[in-house]
């Protein structure tokens, strides 16, 4: 005999608020917002091409490019890392190793790249992710150090003085330095190294990411980062939820240092101080924990203000210090919160609840009708169930 | 062998009073004091302050001296400690997890910086070293000057081990360790409890900074980082909470590192405590005397 299912889940008691459309509505303006700042990344060098510019944009969109997977391992998941340069670091000296020793083209390290960042995310977060979230910090920031220091006293990392004369990227036999010539405009190598950079980061970062976030994966992350037990009650695999989100920030980390491999052609163990892990988290705490437009605003001020504050260069650890605390003392969700809303919808917002709240009687009363129906046919829901089954 | 084990313990005695203060820190906050070890350096600069202020001090390089400004840099860093669990930690202390930790770190960060900008970046040279005669001790030499710093470092636990089991404050932490509500209900003033654990954990780091500073002659204002992580690590060793987990996994550490560093040699010593860190994590997260905590986030 073919049992039905016969529990169905619970109708929701009120409706829920309509997605506003239009070109007004928080999402398409997001994407118009994006679309315009990738537009404006893309004209950059026609407006100014001097190689100051486009070195230090360069940097820039690799700190984005940090920042938004570091958004992934502190906003989305919830996990404090304090070594994240240190993937960065895998990456660089893993590139910078199979180009210059092993002699391999920069195409074909990027999977080595990713392998080594896995083993090292597996190394440190399988045996610290079980346990408490700050252990996490500690161990992480632990890592961050041994990294640094194994680069430093290795051969093949060249010890203190690094790996020199970084090949930049060969695709399809044509190298990315010798630049190209588009419609009679000549690209020299660093504008065309910038806009490969631009295209990954806003590409993959912004939007491949962004996507990850809102679905399946992402959602459980959130739920593990607010709240752990309920998740897990919920049927969420923790653990191994907390381990992809850092795996993921950690390859995005050590892609990131293959890149600034290629941008700065050598790489040193004093590039990977315990500084810059604090500067991207800071990036990421000062924009917004999970907010993508508030990770990309954070991580182009910890870069680009020394550019333009030369004298503010000396104190800017100590503001920048100040103001974490500040920030999670007064504002913990940033400069743009992840649940932001924009000025014109937020009335919508009210609008729309207080509609809810007049509409509400409606559903409450239909779900009373099929609870006293239930009452009236089988006493309790249980035993009416059970007679459905015979 | 004896030399390296005598050596082991003089580190292992530094480490271990730094990992009082993160280990009582945490037993009764459940907080990850990363400014901590910016206290240890913040004492030795007190020190180093009052040596090149006072030249007369410098002069009389004696171990009354060194008592002394142990004793300054302890109320000094003590009062910061305080100052800085209520600036930053006692407004969060509801928020989640995540934030406290995040302030922790940006505490620490600016404790680092504030002392970058007052004393420049490069390291200084500690004005007193105190150096002196040594003995022999089953074929170890072990200098007048280690022996008289872990005396003060074992005197300094033994009157913390006194305070905290038998006084009526002692009493007080250990209850709020247990439960902090409950603690309040029967009258404990909860916040001035925690206020004086920050001033003791603080005020031993501060000490250790001064005899670390006494003892290597140079200190910089990166100096608390190394061994804040190792400190960490001394109190997971030996159970994170226990005060006498801490005591003994400091010389764990101590005694670990001193060996790991005649092994591989000097310039993998770092990285050889951190693995152990690691390691301990993967196999026995509760350390040595820890109990098993069966806590969720």
């Amino acid at each position: 005999m073919k049992t039905q299912a016969s529990i169905t889940a619970p109708a929701p008691t009120r409706a829920r608020p309509e997605r506003s459309r239009g070109w007004r509505s928080d999402d398409s303006v997001l994407r118009l917002l994006g679309i315009a700042a990738f537009a404006f990344v893309l004209l950059l060098p026609f407006i100014n091409a001097s190689p100051y510019t486009i070195s230090i944009m360069t940097t820039a969109l690799i700190y984005v490019m940090l920042a938004l997977g570091l958004n992934v391992v502190v906003g989305y998941a919830g996990l404090l890392d304090l070594g994240y340069i240190a993937f960065f670091a895998v990456g660089a000296y893993t590139s910078g190793i199979l180009t210059t020793h092993f002699g391999w083209s920069m195409v074909f390290a990027v999977p080595g790249v990713i392998v080594a960042c896995i083993i090292a995310g597996i190394v440190i977060g399988g045996p610290t992710l079980r346990l408490r979230s700050d252990y996490l910090a500690i161990v992480t920031l632990g890592f961050g150090e041994i990294i640094r220091l194994t680069a430093n006293n290795l051969e093949i990392t060249g010890g203190p003085s690094g790996i020199h004369g970084i090949p930049s990227w060969q695709l399809f036999g044509w190298d990315l330095a010798d630049g190209v010539t588009i419609a009679g405009i000549f690209f020299n190598g660093k504008v065309v190294f910038y806009y490969f950079v631009a295209v990954i980061v806003g590409l993959v970062g912004v939007v491949a990411l962004g996507r990850l976030a809102r679905g399946k994966m992402g959602r459980a992350w959130k739920a593990v980062r607010d709240d752990e037990d309920a998740a897990e009650a919920m049927g969420i695999n923790t653990y191994v939820t907390k381990i992809t989100a850092y795996i993921i920030g950690a390859v995005w980390a050590g892609l990131a240092g293959q890149l600034m491999g290629t941008h700065l052609t050598a790489i040193s163990p004093n590039s990977f101080l315990f500084l810059y892990s604090a500067l991207i988290l800071m990036a990421v705490v000062l924009g917004g924990m999970g907010s993508v437009p508030g990770v990309i605003i954070g991580a182009l001020f910890v870069s680009l203000a020394p550019e333009f504050l030369r004298e503010f260069a000396e104190w800017r650890f100590l503001l920048f210090g100040v103001l974490l605390v500040v920030t999670m003392i007064f504002r913990p969700t940033g400069i743009w919160p992840a649940t932001a809303v924009l000025p014109w919808s937020k009335d919508k917002h009210v609008d729309e609840d207080v509609d809810e709240v007049e509409q509400d009687s409606a559903p409450e009363t239909r779900d009373e009708a099929e609870l006293n129906e239930g009452e009236d046919t089988g006493g309790d829901l249980l035993a009416r169930r059970e007679g459905e089954n015979r | 062998m004896s030399q390296i084990i005598i050596n082991g313990l003089f580190v292992g005695s530094f480490y271990a009073l730094i990992a009082l203060g993160y280990s009582m820190v945490y037993g009764i906050i459940k907080l990850l004091n990363f400014a901590h070890g910016d206290v240890y350096m913040i004492g030795a600069f007190v020190g180093f302050v009052l040596l090149t202020s006072f030249g007369g001090l410098a002069a009389a390089a004696t171990i009354p001296t060194l008592v002394l400004l142990v004793l300054v840099a302890m109320i000094f860093t003590g009062l910061l400690g305080v100052t800085v669990e209520r600036v930053a930690y006692r407004p969060l202390r509801s928020s989640p997890r995540l934030a406290v930790l995040i302030t922790a770190v940006g505490m620490s960060f600016t404790l680092e910086y504030a002392v970058r900008q007052i004393f420049g970046p490069s390291p200084k040279a500690y004005p007193v070293r105190v150096s002196g005669g040594s003995v022999e001790f089953i074929g170890a030499r072990i200098s007048t000057a280690q022996l008289v710093l872990m005396a003060l470092a074992a005197l300094l636990m033994v009157v913390l081990a006194f305070y905290v089991n038998r006084t009526r404050e002692g009493r007080a932490m250990r209850a709020i360790a247990l439960d902090p509500a409950a603690s309040t209900l029967m009258g404990i003033n909860v916040n001035r409890v925690i206020s004086r654990v920050f001033f003791i954990g603080s005020a031993l780091a501060g000490a250790a900074g001064v005899m670390a500073g006494a003892y290597y002659g140079s200190i910089d204002f990166l100096m608390g980082f190394v061994i804040g992580i190792k400190a960490f690590t001394a109190a997971v060793i030996g159970g994170i909470g226990n005060l006498y987990g801490a005591m003994l996994g400091g010389l764990t550490l101590g005694l670990l590192e001193s060996f790991g560093t005649a092994w591989l040699g000097g310039e993998w010593r770092d990285v050889f405590s951190f693995a152990c860190l690691i390691i301990f994590l993967s196999f026995k997260p509760t350390g040595i005397l820890g109990a098993r905590v069966v806590e969720r986030m």
